[in-house]
């Protein structure tokens, strides 16, 4: 394979782990819904045990993303990481506080007490979508900072990239499209986690409280997400020139991109149909099929969003203070012998999912019911 | 200087350090306690034998308690490469990062797929597929621990690249030479058996609490008697890699091995120092203690003739042993970074005769490229009192374990273990020491490699992110009081779990 096919191709691979991490983080949009959705602390206790099994999936996901984006596009990784220092920090602390809570909310002599643990979730469930949202977004809005690599011999100051924001990555938030897109997935997450709760647990007053919860929560969605589409679609954009290399700001650039990639096209409306099709049969017809249809239209969606900001020409994650800096699939990426080294290993990926789907089937033969839960001594 | 901005460069060492040591406190437990439990469940595959089950049951528990913290700090971990170390993310992410992606997409799928499946696998799965999974948790996790320690002993010795300059980064030649290093190995081996250790001392102690207690008789000796085995093979093997890695070290980090040695003039037939103290003499008589004639050289040269280079060879350099001083290799890599530089304007105004000359010039001197960042002879020596305490008490903890492993199983074979009060009161402190000497031997790898990130080509100066001292600060305070209090939570549960007993959910043993 050419070199620029190995980029193309580990650019759909991080794509594609971003886009599943999106969708499981519907383990995050029930960690905002464990009050609304219940009434009794056993009904609590069945949301919690449903979306605790899974809670590892999402995290391990988010985890590989990292080390995926971090090996195949090294520069994006030192320059985004190392400057939006404080916007992932947030969101590391996050998650850090989430993956014990699971484990310790009901043990005994748990130091903070059970209020604290599902105060920490709910906490994970808001701040990890909206702050994630709003990273990605910047890949459209763009963010502050410069990256000159042979500055290394500068002995005196051998800086590469430097984030020229005092706030190191917490702008991002105040941004109108970056904050869009973070309400868009906080809400996603919600509605995704209540499409799981219909499929997976055998609850009368849970399924019907998810079905009602689901509407308001869609619609809200819906505003977010087709605000963030509309804003980015008619801005300007990044664009890159084939030959010279130069960044410039063209017109519409992403709406370009759409158009000139019919399959991204296709890839998006069929996503976009997807999900609209999923929330309908939870919402309308309490259907425990939703959950598929939508989360395999948001994986769909999310992958077309990133391949518009990566794909044609385009600066993934662009600079606004020095359009030069702006970070390409090209410049940003590993070697080809690093990019050919991982992509073997990357032919074991189906592997791997077709043992989590395995595991996964045959540990949930049964709905998350309160027979279930009340005889496992493991249960959260 | 802006970059050596010292109190940047500490603070974001500081926080590393702080997230790796929390971080080793829960993962050797996860290692060794994931092949007990895996061992248990077999048992009660084998025998369905309910006894087995409690007791697989029971350590499975712990494990779970542990395992979420070990999780939570080490999602800091992988992420801090870029947050506190961006100049470093690049310039050796080409090769760094490979091995963190395979371990996320190999290694912690396997691990979280199938802890799942051991949790709640009972009653849902089959006997077999659960029995199956409790080792895929086993297997998943040791080989979690494998890819990032091939990163890490890659850092120390790298192996497998070359610097392309114009990406103006290290570049990955070969992924054998990367994955399968001497010093990979020997680093994976040593880690992992020494987790063993502590997986083991762990069973050892909480089982020694109950016959102290006069509880679970028949379940905490059977506990024993499988923790002493798995501990006895462990701790043996944990010195013969140690004594293998010390080999590595001499040959690849002569300056880690001198800190660790306590030596300073460097001689042949060098000395091992076994028991004592270091004073603050700069030169070899600097230790008071027993010394074990020529051992030292036979440890890192396997030649009792051997010259061991000490501190003050590496500083000063050593004519008659071709040892190059601080001072020409600081001079032979700035030349490599000027000609760096040079190369690349060359480049750009198109003179190609003049770029190719100081490409030449940078490769020639390439070896000392990370010296060329330093002023002073002085930075590139280590703590070493620090690297010297920690490496010898560790030593003097692997062996005591091997006695205290031997002991503990002649005891148990013999049935006298419930009667030896004395025994069991060491055996529940047990694993407090062998947190000791898990931690130091970080400290003597970590502080021991000193001021290097990637040994002699970048320093740690040059590797950090450009933060103001005051975020890094503040972030350090941050994880530091939550790991705290999460440690904490983890104890008093762990506590509140083995007071309850085995007992619950399953039959009284």
């Amino acid at each position: 394979m050419s070199y620029e096919t190995l980029q193309a191709y580990w650019w759909i691979i991080v794509s594609l782990l971003a886009a599943l991490f999106v969708f499981l983080m519907f383990v995050q949009g029930g960690q905002t819904l464990l009050k609304q959705l219940s009434k009794t602390d056993m009904e609590r206790s069945l949301l919690v045990n449903s979306i605790g099994r899974k809670w590892d999936l999402t995290f391990t996901t988010l985890v590989t993303f990292g080390g995926a984006f971090f090996a195949s596009f090294p520069l994006f990784y030192s320059t985004s990481f190392g400057g939006a220092y404080w916007v992932w920090t947030l969101i590391l602390f996050s998650f850090i506080i989430q993956a014990v809570s699971y484990e310790y909310r009901t043990k005994a002599s748990n130091f903070l007490g059970r209020k604290t643990y599902d105060t920490f979730l709910f906490i994970n469930g808001v701040l990890a979508p909206v702050l994630v949202g709003a990273a990605v977004g910047t890949f459209f809005t763009g963010s502050a900072f410069s990256v000159d690599r042979m500055n290394i011999t500068n002995i005196a100051d051998p800086v590469i990239s430097r984030w020229e924001t005092a706030t190191h990555g917490l702008e991002a938030a105040l941004n109108i499209t970056n904050l869009s897109l973070g309400l868009a997935l906080l809400f996603l997450s919600r509605v995704l986690a209540m499409l799981y709760f219909i499929n997976n647990i055998d609850n009368e007053n849970i399924i019907k409280r998810s079905a009602k919860k689901l509407k308001l929560c869609s619609s809200a969605f819906l505003v977010f997400f087709l605000l963030f589409v509309g804003l980015i679609l008619t801005k300007e954009g990044f664009a890159v020139d084939p030959d010279t290399k130069l960044v410039f700001m063209e017109k519409f650039k992403y709406l370009h991109n759409l158009i000139e990639m019919p399959i991204v096209l296709v890839l998006f409306l069929i996503g976009v149909v997807g999900v609209l099709y999923g929330i309908f049969l939870g919402a309308f017809k309490t259907s425990p099929k939703g959950i598929w249809f939508a989360g395999t239209g948001t994986v769909l969606t999310v992958l077309a969003v990133l391949m518009l900001a990566g794909f044609n020409n385009t600066a993934f994650y662009p600079s606004t203070f020095d359009l030069q800096s702006s970070l390409t699939i090209e410049n940003a990426s590993s070697s080809k012998y690093t990019l050919t080294a991982m992509s073997w290993v990357s032919l074991l990926v189906p592997v791997v999912i077709a043992y989590i789907w395995y595991a996964w089937k045959s540990l949930s033969k049964n709905k998350v019911s309160e027979a279930d839960i009340e005889n496992d001594s493991m249960k959260y | 200087m802006e970059h050596f901005d010292l109190a940047l460069v500490d603070w974001s060492r500081a926080q590393f350090a702080l997230t790796a040591l929390y971080h080793w406190i829960f993962v050797p437990l996860t290692l060794g306690l994931s092949f007990i439990v895996a061992f248990m469940h077999t048992f009660y595959y084998k025998t369905r034998d309910e006894k087995w089950k409690v007791m697989t049951k029971f350590w499975m528990k712990l494990f779970g308690i542990n395992f979420a913290i070990g999780v939570a700090t080490g999602i800091i971990l992988e992420f801090e490469f870029g947050l506190n170390w961006s100049n470093y993310s690049w310039i050796v992410g080409d090769i760094f990062g490979a091995p963190l992606a395979i371990e996320g997409i190999l290694a912690f799928f396997l691990e979280s797929t199938f802890i799942a499946v051991m949790f709640f696998g009972w009653g849902r799965v089959s006997k077999k597929f659960h029995m199956l999974s409790s080792w895929f948790v086993a297997f998943g996790s040791n080989l979690s621990a494998l890819w990032i320690l091939i990163a890490n002993a890659w850092m120390q010795n790298p192996v497998g690249t070359k610097f392309n300059p114009d990406t103006a980064r290290n570049e990955m030649v070969n992924f054998f030479d990367v994955a399968l290093s001497q010093t990979a190995v020997f680093k994976f081996l040593h880690t992992i058996s020494q987790a063993y250790i502590i997986g083991a001392l762990f069973v050892i102690s909480v089982s020694a609490w109950f016959l102290l207690k006069n509880r679970h008789l028949l379940f905490a000796k059977r506990s024993i008697l499988i923790a002493a085995v798995f501990g006895l093979i462990a701790s043996i093997f944990v010195a013969f890699t140690g004594d293998s890695s010390a080999y590595d070290v001499a040959h690849k980090q002569p300056m880690k091995l001198a800190a660790m040695e306590g030596l300073y003039d460097g001689e042949k037939n060098a000395d091992l120092y076994a028991l004592g103290f270091l004073n603050d003499r700069t030169d070899n008589l600097n230790f008071k203690g027993i010394r074990l004639p020529s051992m030292l050289s036979i440890m890192a040269f396997r030649d009792a003739d051997a010259f061991v280079p000490g501190v003050n060879d590496l500083v000063n350099g050593n004519e008659e042993q071709g040892i190059l001083s601080a001072e020409t290799r600081m001079e032979k890599g700035r030349i490599a970074i000027q000609a760096l530089a040079d190369y690349k304007t060359a480049k750009k105004d198109g003179n190609t005769e003049l770029a190719n000359s100081n490409l030449k010039l940078f490769e020639k001197n390439y070896p000392h490229f990370g010296y060329g960042y330093f002023k002073n002879n002085e930075d590139i020596v280590p703590n070493v009192p620090l690297t010297f305490y920690s490496f010898h008490i560790m030593v003097a903890l692997g062996l005591f374990f091997i006695a205290f492993f031997a002991c503990l199983l002649y005891a148990s074979i013999k049935d006298k273990l419930v009667k030896n009060k004395f025994v069991l009161r060491i055996s529940v402190w047990s694993i407090l020491l062998g947190y000791i000497a898990t931690e130091l031997g970080w400290i003597v790898a970590e502080v021991g490699r000193q001021p290097w990130t990637i040994q002699d080509l970048l320093p740690v100066g040059v590797s950090t992110s450009h933060l103001s001292v005051g975020s890094v600060q503040t972030t350090f305070f941050m994880f530091f009081a939550l790991f705290t209090v999460l440690l904490i939570a983890e104890i008093k549960i762990l506590m509140a779990q083995i007071k309850k007993g085995p007992e619950e959910g399953g039959s009284h043993v």
